[in-house]
């Protein structure tokens, strides 16, 4: 094998990928905090009293779970246009990759909250909270500090899927990778690149993540004692 | 000619093809992916920093990039070095270079969540390190192991849609056929989607079922 490696189309294609690995990070970061809120809310109703609300939420979150990504994108773009509902690639990547990182945040959220002993909602019965306060002062703010890492892995994985975009034409990294290859010939280097801007992307995410953990969650500094 | 759900019985038979190869895509995904996995998940914990070293470092460039940019790597990338590469064989290495760093990272933590005392009483029995992993750590390590592989089996069968990116014919492709002949978007795409789940559904709760069944330990 006598490949000569040629990194020369980084000259004039830089643009590109920046534009693109800007796009990438913006429908990472929309995603991940529509779809936290739309998590947040879910677990909330599936672990409320309501039968019907329940019900509605684990069909919500079977039906995404259970589906590939990819396809979910479809029926949001190719799908949603020809009954008349027409949106952007872009607007469509961020309603479809909330809609699927929405049921994920809810499955993680939801087992928070069913890990919190009952004893924390009575003491906060006892100090006559409403059900709202106890839910936004103790419960929700512990569970999500014990589901935090979960979530974070969650949503690096959500960055990485952002990739399928791509494919209802919404130029992110990996569709500019597409174009740049298809005019310079160069798929190996060119996705070699792209490949080590992901990694690059991830980790950075991750460290990301952990800082706003410690800024977040301060007790374990405070009082030294773990949940 | 009869029409269920829109679609007509030539699209039915295109779709059923495509499901065999979806169902056969996520088959070598998670046999040949066990297979490398396992090797992984053994290298994880090696007693050598150097494979320790090595496979982290596979198992962060797999975890770090998408599925999508592995399958253009090597499907338009490895050509260029003078590998023929068709779509099936380049989403079969994708799939098992894929499921193997996830599979591996799984079993690590389950292998590791088999407590310290069970490793060093089989030291205390002179076993060898062979024997030590096939007798005492893998029986218990499979009991914590099987709600999460099969956990897993879901995200392989639905990452497989992925490999219609590169021209492989699986539900996904077929799909995007059928709606290209027929412009019923909406229709053809809930139609897989309902495929999809039907494959995928059985696996979630038979995961959720064993987790409920064979966490006897923690309760």
């Amino acid at each position: 094998m006598n490949y000569s490696f040629d990194f020369s189309f980084l000259r004039d294609y830089w643009p590109m990928l920046a534009e693109g690995l800007v796009l990438t990070v913006q429908l990472a970061l929309m995603a991940t905090v529509l779809g936290f809120l739309l998590g947040t809310a879910c677990a909330v109703a599936s672990t409320s009293r309501s039968r019907i609300l329940r019900g509605l939420v684990g069909l919500y979150v079977e039906i995404i779970r259970n589906t590939p990504l990819l396809v979910q994108l479809f029926v949001v773009f190719f799908g949603l246009s020809s009954l008349g509902l027409k949106f952007s690639a872009t607007t469509s990547a961020v309603i479809g990759l909330t809609i699927n990182i929405g049921a994920y945040s809810s499955e993680i959220i939801r087992a928070g909250i069913e890990s919190i002993h009952r004893g924390q909602v009575e003491a906060g019965d006892c100090l006559a909270l409403s059900r709202w306060q106890v839910l936004a002062a103790i419960v929700l703010p512990t569970a999500i500090e014990k589901v935090y890492p979960a979530l974070a892995s969650q949503y690096v994985l959500l960055m990485l899927g952002t990739s399928i975009a791509s494919q209802i034409s919404a130029e992110e990294l990996t569709a500019a990778a597409s174009r740049i290859q298809s005019d310079t010939f160069r798929p190996f280097e060119v996705f070699l690149v792209v490949a080590a801007l992901y990694i690059a992307l991830s980790f950075l995410m991750r460290g990301m993540f952990w800082a706003l953990g410690q800024f977040a969650f301060t007790r374990r500094r405070r009082l030294g004692t773990p949940l | 000619m009869a029409a269920l759900l829109g679609l007509s019985p030539a699209h039915w038979a295109a779709l059923l093809s495509g499901l065999s190869w979806t169902v056969f895509l996520s088959l070598v995904g998670f046999l040949a992916g066990g297979l490398v996995g396992f090797g992984v998940a053994l290298a994880r914990i090696s007693e050598s920093a150097i494979v320790r070293r090595i496979s982290l470092a596979y198992v962060n460039l797999i975890q770090g990039t998408p599925l999508l940019i592995l399958m253009f790597v090597l499907y338009f990338g490895l050509p260029v070095l003078g590998l023929e590469m068709p779509p099936l064989a380049a989403a079969c290495i994708a799939m098992t270079l894929f499921s193997a760093a996830y599979l591996g990272e799984i079993w690590r933590g389950c292998l590791e969540a088999v407590p310290r005392t069970q490793w060093e009483a089989a030291d205390c029995l002179a076993l060898a390190r062979w024997e030590r992993m096939l007798l005492v750590i893998l029986p218990q390590a499979l009991r914590i192991a099987t709600p999460p592989t099969v956990g897993f089996m879901v995200q392989i069968v639905k990452n497989t849609s992925i490999a219609s990116v590169i021209g492989m014919a699986e539900m996904t492709y077929i799909g995007k056929l059928i709606n290209n002949a027929t412009f019923q978007p909406f229709r053809t795409y809930l139609v897989i989607a309902a495929l999809y789940f039907a494959l995928c559904y059985p696996l979630s709760w038979l995961s959720r079922r064993l987790e409920r069944k064979l966490n006897v330990a923690h309760r």
